[in-house]
């Protein structure tokens, strides 16, 4: 599993593999804090968005706005992405550069899917004359979502990255360690997504 | 050596069986929610409990299963970490919600008064 694929490189490229494998591990854990932090990021967002959800200005209604099947849809995308980073994992455990490209690639097709229906529904909100100005609401709408949607594009932009190392670099160590990290932010967007689809489409389509 | 070290990750190994069954769990999830609101003609406010309990247990699942988060003595610090951030979460969003509640019963003193549900 991971740590036989990660102790067989140290074994093989250092001979200080214990000190090697301990970084390993101080840095994924210390992302794992940095993404405790933008977990409180968007707590503050979230609760900008939900004390300003009323507040429409005359403007249109989540009920107006929102598509519901559309949402469910981007909401597949992310999570058929999570699952297949998954399958991308796997494969590195056991050392195979092939799948762990063809899974890489087909997670970044998902996710470019799931943010190329976002920009979709931006750029037809803010044609309509609905943008972030349009009311406190949409302002609110707009940086939570943006914000996630951000996070989104800069995961992909870490993905394509990621695909090149593991052409030129191989499965090393600190490949495997950034590809471990680049899951963890992966996984974690989809969780926030969770929440915005709740607290946003869903509540907002009831309200 | 190493091998706790590496597996205290909080994005240590999952296997092909952990990642369908979260994905499956998590479809599901996402479908009940989607179809209660789509659908159902319960009373509004079971339909929003229901919408929150089926987020909250989606969350759990994808911690679970694609995160890989668990109680085991390796994790602890990851749990730890987790554990104050939601203290963090549930201060600033409690917090906010009940002051902006407030303000709003006592600027608006003839509206009525929805509360949490009215808010979300």
């Amino acid at each position: 599993m991971t740590t036989d694929v990660l102790d067989s490189h140290l074994a093989a490229n250092d001979s200080h593999g214990h000190d090697h494998g301990e970084a390993v591990s101080n840095t994924v854990f210390g992302f794992w804090i940095y993404i405790m932090t933008d977990c409180v990021l968007f707590a503050t967002v979230f609760v900008g968005y939900v004390v300003l959800s009323h507040n429409y200005a005359g403007g249109p209604t989540g009920k107006e706005l929102f598509d519901l099947p559309y949402a469910f849809g981007e909401t597949l995308f992310l999570l058929f992405s999570s699952v297949t980073y998954g399958f991308a994992m796997l494969a590195m455990h056991t050392n195979n550069r092939k799948q762990v490209l063809i899974w890489l690639a087909v997670t970044f097709l998902l996710g470019l899917g799931f943010i190329s229906m976002e920009l979709h529904e931006f750029a037809g909100m803010i044609t309509e004359g609905n943008g972030p100005d349009r009311s406190a609401f949409l302002s609110g709408f707009f940086t939570l979502v943006g914000t996630h949607g951000a996070h989104v594009s800069v995961g992909l932009l870490w993905m394509a990255v990621m695909m090149g190392q593991v052409m030129t670099k191989g499965l090393s160590t600190r490949v495997q360690s950034r590809l471990m990290r680049l899951s963890m932010f992966w996984h974690f967007l989809d969780v926030i997504w969770i929440g915005v689809f709740t607290v946003v489409y869903l509540m907002g389509v009831m309200a | 050596m190493s091998h706790a070290a590496i597996d205290s990750t909080g994005a240590s190994h999952g296997s092909l069986r952990s990642y369908l069954t979260g994905f499956v769990l998590a479809v599901v999830l996402t479908v009940i929610p989607f179809g209660l609101v789509m659908y159902s003609d319960m009373p509004r406010e079971y339909i929003v409990y229901g919408v929150f309990a089926a987020a909250v247990l989606q969350i759990l699942v994808h911690l679970h299963y694609f995160l890989h988060l668990d109680r085991s003595s390796d994790q602890s610090w990851n749990v730890a970490a987790i554990a104050l951030t939601a203290i963090a979460i549930v201060v600033v969003v409690g917090g906010s919600l009940w002051v902006m509640i407030e303000l709003h019963y006592y600027m608006q003193p003839h509206a009525m008064v929805t509360g949490l549900l009215g808010l979300c």
